[in-house]
Parts: C-alpha cells; sequence; structure tokens
C-alpha cells in the first residue's frame, strides 16, 4: 500500500474530513470517487454555506428594499467579486452569473447570431465537449459562416501547424477548450489566442475542466470570452460564470428577455439594463452563486498550487501503476495533462469495466464522455475515465488497480 | 414447451445458487459469452437500439407462429443480459412474450440494470422485444 502524503502544506487526511461525502459505502465497499471531471464533490463549508442561505436569508435580489432582500443581494454582489478576483477579471460586470458553462457558450454563440454572416468562418477544435461544438453548429447554420475543425494528433494533443493553415482573415470566432474533458489535455491557448487575435478575430475559452486545476489569469491571457461551472470545482450544480471582455459584451445583444436586464419597458420599446443584468434576465441561481463564491474561498484556501502538485503526483503515480496492466492503452498519455485518466484494456468494453468498478465502490466515468469526435478518432466506442481530485489519495488509486485489475481477469 | 413464467422461473433458480454479486456477473459473462450469434447481415444500424453506451442488435423472425430472437452487443454484460432475456422469450407466441413481465430481473439480483437512466439499454431492449411480439401479431392476424 502507498502511503498517505504527509508533505507540509497538504494534509489529504485533514482535507478529506471536510468532505461528507467520502465517507459513504456503495455497494457495500466505501466509496472511491474518480468521478471528479463530471462533478467534484462539496465540502462541508460549501454545504453550510448553502444550509444558511435557506435558513437565515433566502430573498429575492436586486428588488427588495427589505432586509432579507437586501443581505441576499450583498451576498450574491459579493460572491461575483470572488469570482472576479479569483480570475482576475477586470471588472465585476464582466464577470456574468450563468447556469453553467452550456449556458455560458450558448449566450455567446446566440450573440454572434447577429454579428456573423455568410463567408466568415469560426474554427472548433476536435478534442471539444458537445457542448462546446453544437451551439456553434447551430450558429453556422442560421449565419452561413463555415465551421472548421482543428484535427487532434494520435497522442491526444491540437494539430497547431493545422490551425495556423485555417486561420485567415475570415476567421471570426475560435472556440476551444482549454482542458479536453476526456482526456485531460492542456491546450496551448496563449498561442491559439494570439494567433487569433494577429487576424482579427475573437477566442472563446472553455475553462470547465481547467478551472478546478488551475487558476486562470484572464486579463493576462487577453482571451475574449472564458466560461466555468461551479460543479466541477466545489460548488454547487447550475451555476457557472461567463467573462466577456467589455467590448464584446456591450456589442453583444442580450441572450434572454425577462425581468433584472431592463432598464425600460413600454410597449413601443424597452431599453436595456447595463451589465452584467443585460445578460441576466430573470432570478438567477442566488445560493449556488454565493455558494460558488464559498467554493472559491475554500480551494483557495488550500491554494491551487498546492492543488495541482499534489494531484500531478496522484497522476503520475495512477499513471505508472496502470500501465504495467496487460493490455492497457492510456489515451494522451502526455506531460501537460490535469489529473485525468482515459484508457482502455484490450478486449474489454469500457461499460463493463464500469459496471464491475462500480460494483467494487469506485466511480468512474465510462463512454464518449460527449466528445464523440474524440472517440471517433480513436475508433473505439468510449474509454473508462478516472479523474482525480484533490481530496483523492494514492489508497484510492491501488484500489482501483486492484479492481481493474479483477474486472480484467472476469472480463477477458 | 416451457412457458416463459417457467422459464423465467428456471433462471431465478440458477441464480439462487450464486452466493455474491461477483458470482453472478461471472454467470452472466459465461451466458453472454454463449448467446446465439446474429447473422453479421443484422448488425447494421437498423437493428440497432439506441440509447445505449454498449451497441445493441436484435432481430427477430417469425417461425410458425413463434418468434425467435437473435441479438448481440459489443459490451460482454450487456451480452449477458441480452442472453437471458432471449432464453425467456425466444421461440414464444407474440401474445405470450407481450403479456409477460420482467420482474425476474429483479429477482435475480441484477435490478440496477433495469432503471430507466440506465445507459444499458435494457430497458429499450425489452420494449424493442414487444415491439417485434406487436409487429407479428398485427401481421399474424392480418393474413
Ligand atoms: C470541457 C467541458 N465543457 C463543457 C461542459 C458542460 O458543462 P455543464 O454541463 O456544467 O454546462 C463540460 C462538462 O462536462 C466539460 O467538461
Amino acid at each position: 500500500m502507498a502511503s498517505v502524503d504527509t508533505s507540509l502544506h497538504f494534509d489529504v487526511e485533514k482535507i478529506r474530513a471536510d468532505f461528507p461525502i467520502l465517507k459513504r459505502k456503495v455497494n457495500d465497499k466505501p466509496l472511491v470517487y474518480f468521478d471528479n471531471a463530471a462533478t467534484s464533490q462539496t465540502p462541508q463549508q460549501v454545504i453550510d454555506v448553502i444550509v444558511d442561505y435557506y435558513s437565515r436569508y433566502n430573498a429575492n435580489i436586486h428588488r427588495g428594499v427589505h432586509a432579507l432582500s437586501q443581505e441576499a443581494t450583498d451576498a450574491y454582489e459579493q460572491a461575483r467579486i470572488k469570482i472576479q478576483k479569483h480570475f482576475n477579471i477586470p471588472n465585476a460586470y464582466q464577470t456574468l452569473f450563468t447556469s453553467g458553462t452550456t449556458h455560458g457558450i450558448n449566450m455567446v454563440a446566440s450573440g454572434f447570431a447577429s454579428i456573423l454572416e455568410a463567408g466568415d468562418e469560426v474554427i472548433v477544435s476536435a478534442l471539444e465537449h458537445h457542448s462546446n461544438i453544437v451551439p456553434w453548429q447551430m450558429l453556422c447554420e442560421k449565419t452561413g459562416a463555415q465551421l472548421k475543425v482543428i484535427p487532434m494528433l494520435e497522442n491526444g494533443t491540437l494539430d497547431m501547424q493545422a490551425f495556423d493553415r485555417l486561420l485567415s482573415e475570415k476567421t471570426k470566432l475560435v472556440f476551444v477548450n482549454h482542458v479536453s474533458n476526456a482526456l485531460g489535455t492542456v491546450n496551448p491557448i496563449e498561442e491559439l489566442i494570439s494567433k487569433t487575435h494577429n487576424v482579427g478575430g475573437a477566442v472563446l475559452v472553455d475553462g470547465a475542466q481547467a478551472a478546478p486545476h488551475i487558476k486562470a489569469d484572464l486579463q493576462a491571457l487577453d482571451v475574449d470570452f472564458y466560461v466555468v461551472s461551479a460543479h466541477k470545482m466545489c460548488g454547487p450544480t447550475g451555476v457557472g460564470m461567463l467573462y466577456g471582455k467589455e467590448e464584446w459584451l456591450t456589442k453583444l445583444p442580450p441572450y434572454q428577455g425577462g425581468g433584472e436586464m431592463i432598464d425600460q419597458v413600454t410597449f413601443e420599446k424597452t431599453t436595456y439594463a447595463g451589465l452584467p443584468h443585460k445578460f441576466e434576465a430573470g432570478t438567477p441561481n442566488i445560493c449556488g452563486g454565493i455558494a460558488f463564491g464559498a467554493a472559491l474561498d475554500y480551494m483557495n484556501a488550500i491554494g491551487f498550487d498546492q492543488i495541482a502538485e499534489y494531484e500531478h503526483e496522484l497522476l503520475e503515480y495512477a499513471t505508472s501503476r496502470l500501465k504495467a496492466i496487460d493490455g492497457l492503452r492510456i489515451y494522451g498519455d502526455i506531460p501537460n495533462k490535469t489529473a485525468v485518466i482515459s484508457f482502455n484494456i484490450k478486449g474489454v468494453h469500457p461499460y463493463d469495466m464500469g459496471t464491475i468498478l462500480d460494483k467494487l465502490g469506485i466511480a468512474v466515468r465510462t463512454g464518449h464522455h460527449c466528445a464523440q469526435p474524440i472517440m471517433d478518432f480513436y475508433k473505439i466506442p468510449g474509454t473508462v475515465r478516472a479523474s482525480f481530485a484533490f481530496y483523492n489519495t494514492k489508497d484510492e488509486i491501488d484500489t482501483l488497480i486492484a479492481g481493474v485489475e479483477r474486472a480484467r481477469n472476469m472480463l477477458v | 414447451m416451457k412457458s416463459i413464467p417457467e422459464i423465467q422461473q428456471e433462471i431465478v433458480e440458477e441464480f439462487e445458487m450464486f452466493d455474491d454479486w461477483m458470482q453472478r456477473y461471472e454467470y452472466m459473462i459465461e451466458l453472454g459469452k454463449s448467446l446465439p450469434l446474429i447473422d453479421e447481415k443484422y448488425k447494421t444500424d437498423e437493428y440497432i437500439i439506441k440509447g445505449c453506451q454498449s451497441k445493441v442488435w436484435v432481430h427477430a423472425d417469425l417461425n410458425e407462429d413463434k418468434i425467435e430472437f437473435t441479438a448481440d452487443s459489443d459490451a460482454i454484460i450487456t451480452k449477458g443480459i441480452i442472453a437471458i432475456l432471449i432464453r425467456s422469450f425466444s421461440g414464444q407466441p407474440p401474445q405470450e412474450i407481450l403479456d409477460a413481465d420482467t420482474s425476474f430481473i429483479d429477482k435475480i439480483g441484477l435490478k440496477e440494470h433495469l432503471s430507466p437512466t440506465r445507459a444499458n439499454g435494457l430497458v429499450s431492449m425489452i420494449k424493442q422485444i414487444k415491439l417485434y411480439a406487436v409487429a407479428y401479431k398485427a401481421k399474424a392476424e392480418n393474413s
């Protein structure tokens, strides 16, 4: 058995004590949760914030003059500022609350429907989640713009030479993930952004998989749009953030009409409210937004550098142990990746592997991970994906290895 | 010929011999491996059941007044489940298939596979088997 990491800065046992769900049993076995890339777990500190909101100051925001409404509004706006600071966003009003990454992407894609014209080109990468493909396909159908794809290479990285060839003055938008959810590849977004800007295009980066591991400085990146989901970084589901450069947020039309997003409404004409309200129609996920802020506080208190270092240690350990298993192939086995391992064993369907692992209390994801083009590239029906978080341990990886070996013996 | 409830009872009794899930799954994997293979020409998108993480193909032929099912899957556990279903339904008249219930799956400790939200398509598989029965029944009544 591997020993628990006892480095000075990082006490994983202390961290684990913050997560009540980690004490659970599944199929009479202690839960080993390795599906963090789909949704991360929630620490007590964040659960407390959610309970406190509903117990003490649940009210609609930005509208009431009463005390509860004011408290809720303040907490929500403070959360926005926490998110703004975390991502080094210039202004709070460029930090838009969304229901998640998918929502953020759709807001931008639908805004570009009034900007793009036939003959324009938009570029997507082959490593995208369906959330970052389908809205753009819909946009292209609507506008007559052309969708181009940056191909991937066998090692799970993007073919950047092909990207150079795709770029031209026709390129209006490039959308790419910071980290691939299916493989964990960290994409060279700095290069993608600067090259796209050189031809006058804008870039949307899907940060859903990067945000739990990498603290992105959005001003330094000079990215035009960045989207994340709270539920992948210790926050609740159904809330996320869209960052946009001010010029873009001013230029794009609102996504939805409704309350909160207006300045004046008459039946002749409505004028829209300023940022961020223009993009925040209706009652938002107030509690979720506040809890998102608390989740960032929690992760920052541990420290993203510490998190990244520890997760990398887990990744290296798991990679070397998995590779020792006969017939096992890791997809995207490259140095620059987050703590995600996508693999298959020769002759074993990922669904079968996932089913046996579940029986052993080990939660992994199986299937195409909403990234069908990657599976088509490798000509496989899917993979088994184990994704680690800073509250996982080497002991749990040992359990996974034993589980994979047991499943292999049953299935091959 | 045994009726569907009789066959299902037989399967339940076989599974009762095992003490734990490991043995049940190992048996299911064995059953999967022994599944009579579907004719390759039916392993096309036309016969595929949608909504499965694993691919499942089902084909049915009417033989006299009984329906013969063949099926396949690319995942072995799914194949085992299909083998159990086929053993229970194949060679039976359409009406018997339509009347049959599938609660025996629960009794053999595979309840989790019956959840409609599970991505293995067992529920769609049963639906497809019943649809074949409806179609062949209608055909028999019209001819
Ligand atoms: C890279 C990537 N993009 C987008 C999404 C969609 O996120 P959400 O479902 O929170 O909108 C995910 C989630 O799986 C993802 O991993």
